[in-house]
């Protein structure tokens, strides 16, 4: 069976309400989407801060500028930030109804105390991004802090609900009513503390290479100076911390899981029957049933998955068919997430050795072209985790209490939403990439302020036409 | 009062703030669309985006609460609606996007053209989101929101009452906004350019003035539980309404734009208010009273936590926020 069999497969296979497939779509591409730009709105404001704190402490003018820059970059990407993040809020009643009608009063007390982050980042931004030259230099670097917990205590409550969609506690179901409804208890329910690690730490890295990227790109066409090390030095030693912890976290939220959801490890390790000790299968896609194409290491499956070499892995033949997620899909996500988290770690590692050995491997062309890549490589690793997981929670919306057909709205127009759904997030793509780019090209040109170009004939724009 | 009550409250208090903070946002692009080519209409759109860049994102996030809250607290209701109102939602959901993110890209465009386009598309959706949510409020208050959900995809909305909320929606932002930049302007020293606002604003004021009572007219028709309430206990806050709405525009044609803004934010506030209080004691109009929609009281006592910290944290932040831009300094340099 190839790809495009596999995805016929996946899209044709479903059997629920005629909302089901475009609402799994709508909120994989807005929520896929979004998170990106909710890494940064979690990560950025604390990359700046140290910065714009160096810049002001050393009175260092290539930090400051250089601050000056990262926060003009922030307005446009939490713009877009705050408007994906609310086209989320009415997808979970307009694509989740079954979902939120039932669960509403369970899950949501986290999403209002995310409300509340939300609001302080916003007020924050507002105050920071206008605030320069306009406030006392220290004050406005304060502006910063509030911005940075936000973005900790929003990771948290969003993970929350997330988190109680995989540990689903706080209420009991008595003859398929919700009772004895307890919200603090779903809210810092069993998986929520680890979850919300992996991914706090998830955002740093992505935020980390990411930026950290653009300026060794910078450094690739030979624009070598203070402004692009510190640009890329920043960002990069955070990305490293993030780097190397992250393995660490996720190795002991993965433990959880043979107890908590087994069918889930069964599709992550690519097990069709119960093995001990279970190998570690490398690739591979099941077909009929058939593992094709893997290579298995002994016992490892058993070490990553259980912390030991010899307790067993569950395997899928021990779920009910009805039960079990889509294993492909999940195997090779979850895969690609650990493969290029474990490649990050250990080019982080590699990088600091070096230093430490007093090379610095910014000289080389090779480490910057994979520092360029590290980018696009952790952002990979980040939205395969959330579809490994996601898929891999699958038939459930609330494990074991909530299938995904029951959760799905019934609405017959919903393939109208997922198509103006992909418009617009094709053009808002097009128009960030557009923008920033156009912003990064008049810096470069020497321009500080990037004045608005709609000015009453005396902007920069209208000069330069008339000249 | 129940528990159920003292949150809607909560969330309708969030419904208030929503419709004067980020109403004024959302109205100002009425007055960037209509403020002619990019050489003459160049002075106004500096102005717009000096006046709601640092809040809007802010203001924007009561749109949050509300959302965060009615599914919290009143989930089924929530459910009912979301599924009945799909595309008025979606729709209102779209103008927020391309809101949101064209205002931002115009203000970093390195040309003419993309400005002139981002500034389009800002104009024309800060127009559209105020209409549908408009519409999809006079869909919840005329009862064509059945408990169950799944209502009738058009005609929950297709009807006097959703259109004419929707008319008064935009003009009640457009109200707001001409009030706070014609004060903006003058106070920044823009003369000029205050004048052409104040006329226009007066413009503004008094045709959604006239929608208001006029809409009066077939909502008694179209939602006879609604109106018998409208001309009952809150006919007194439609009287204050047109009070404040006549108060503004005297203000504003006497050059009095401080207290025009608060003139023009208390007729905004008493027509909301007037709608809530018309509206009470139903979540959905007709179908669910508030008491029956909510949630779990459990549920509904962490939210009081969460109202509560919004109090101490939120209030004071954007009282912060809000002083910082009125202050001279941050007036300056436009």
């Amino acid at each position: 069976m190839d790809f495009v069999e596999v995805a016929t497969h996946v899209l044709t296979s479903s059997d629920g309400p005629s909302g089901l497939l475009p609402a799994r779509q709508q909120m994989a591409l807005s929520l896929g989407w979004h998170i990106v730009l909710a890494c940064f709105g979690v990560a950025f404001p604390t990359m700046i801060y140290v910065v714009h704190r160096r810049g002001i402490v050393r009175d260092d003018a290539v930090a400051l500028a250089l601050a000056k820059r990262w926060a003009k970059v922030s307005a446009v990407l939490f713009a877009i930030g705050a408007v994906s993040g609310t086209v989320l809020s009415f997808e979970m009643g307009l694509l989740w109804p079954g979902l939120m009608g039932r669960f509403g009063d369970v899950l949501g007390l986290p999403f209002a105390f995310e409300g509340l982050s939300f609001f302080v980042e916003a007020i924050f931004l507002g105050i920071y991004l206008y605030g320069w030259g306009r406030m006392p230099a220290r004050r406005h670097l304060a502006m910063l802090i509030p911005m940075g917990v936000a973005g900790v205590v929003g990771t948290f409550c969003v993970v929350a609900v997330n988190a109680w969609m995989n540990n689903p506690t706080g209420f009991r179901l008595v003859e398929g009513e919700v009772t004895d409804v307890n919200p603090w208890r779903a809210m810092f329910n069993d998986g929520v503390w680890l979850q919300f690690a992996h991914m706090w730490v998830a955002a740093f890295m992505v935020v980390g290479f990411v930026v950290a990227g653009v300026y060794a790109a910078g450094m690739l066409r030979g624009r070598v100076d203070a402004h692009h090390r510190l640009g890329f030095t920043v960002p990069f030693a955070f990305a490293t911390v993030a780097a190397l912890v992250q393995p660490f976290i996720g190795h002991v939220l993965g433990l959880r899981i043979a107890t908590t959801q087994p069918s889930k490890l069964a599709a992550f390790e690519l097990a069709t029957t119960t093995e001990q000790p279970a190998p570690l299968r490398l690739g591979g896609i099941l077909v009929d049933g058939q593992v094709r194409g893997a290579i298995d290491i002994p016992r490892i499956g058993s070490l990553i998955a259980r912390n030991s070499f010899d307790e067993p892995v569950p395997g899928l033949d021990s779920i009910p068919p009805g039960d079990r997620p889509p294993v492909n899909i999940t195997h090779l996500a979850f895969q690609s997430m650990v493969g290029i988290g474990t490649l990050l770690a250990a080019a982080v590692a590699v990088y600091w050795i070096a230093r430490w050995r007093r090379r610095d491997l910014t000289g080389h062309r090779w480490f910057l072209r994979g520092a360029v890549v590290a980018g696009p490589l952790a952002v990979l690793a980040m939205e395969s985790g959330w579809i490994a997981t996601e898929v891999g929670r699958q038939p459930w919306t609330v494990w074991q209490v909530l299938r995904t057909t029951d959760a799905a709205s019934e609405s017959a127009g919903l393939w109208w939403s997922y198509a103006g759904a992909v418009v617009v997030y094709v053009g808002m793509t097009i128009g960030a990439v557009v923008v920033l780019r156009s912003m990064a090209r008049r810096w470069r040109a020497g321009e500080e302020d990037l004045p608005s170009p709609y000015g009453p004939g005396d902007s920069p724009v209208d000069q330069a036409r008339s000249r | 009062m129940s528990l159920a009550v003292v949150v809607a409250l909560a969330m309708f208090a969030g419904i208030v703030l929503y419709g004067l903070f980020g109403g004024a946002d959302f109205g100002s692009g009425f007055f960037d669309l209509t403020a002619g080519g990019s050489e003459r209409g160049g002075e106004l759109r500096i102005l717009i985006d000096h006046s709601i860049g640092p809040v809007w994102e802010a203001n924007h996030v009561w749109l949050i609460y509300i959302l965060v809250i009615w599914w919290t607290g009143f989930p089924v209701s929530f459910a009912a609606a979301t599924t009945t109102l799909m595309l008025p939602l979606a729709l209102a959901l779209v103008g927020i996007v391309l809101r949101g993110a064209s205002f931002a890209f115009r203000k970093y465009s390195a040309t003419l053209a993309q400005a002139r386009l981002f500034g389009a598309v800002f104009a024309g959706s800060s127009l559209i989101t105020p209409f549908f949510l408009g519409a999809a409020a006079g869909a919840v208050a005329s009862g064509r929101v059945p408990a169950e959900g799944n209502g009738d995809p058009l005609d929950s909305w297709l009807h006097p009452t959703s259109l004419f909320g929707g008319l008064i929606a935009v003009g009640t932002c457009a109200f707001l906004a001409g009030v706070f930049l014609t004060a903006d302007a003058a106070r920044s020293g823009h003369g000029v350019l205050a004048e052409t606002l104040r006329t226009r604003t007066l413009g503004v004021g008094a045709a959604t003035g006239v929608i208001v009572f006029v809409a009066l007219v077939p909502i008694k028709q179209d939602s006879p539980t609604l109106s018998d309430r409208l001309l009952g206990p809150a006919a007194p806050l439609i009287v204050a309404s047109a009070v404040a709405g006549s108060a503004t525009l005297v203000l504003l044609l006497r050059r009095r734009y401080g207290p025009a803004r608060l003139g023009a934010a208390a007729a905004v506030a008493s027509v909301l208010i007037g709608w809530g209080v018309a509206q009470y004691p139903w979540m959905l109009v007709d179908e669910v009273k508030i008491a029956d929609a909510a949630g779990a009281p459990a549920t509904l006592w962490g939210l009081l936590v969460v109202v509560g910290l919004a109090g101490v944290i939120v209030v004071p932040a954007l009282a912060y926020l809000f002083w910082l831009t009125q202050s001279e300094r941050w007036t300056q340099e436009a």
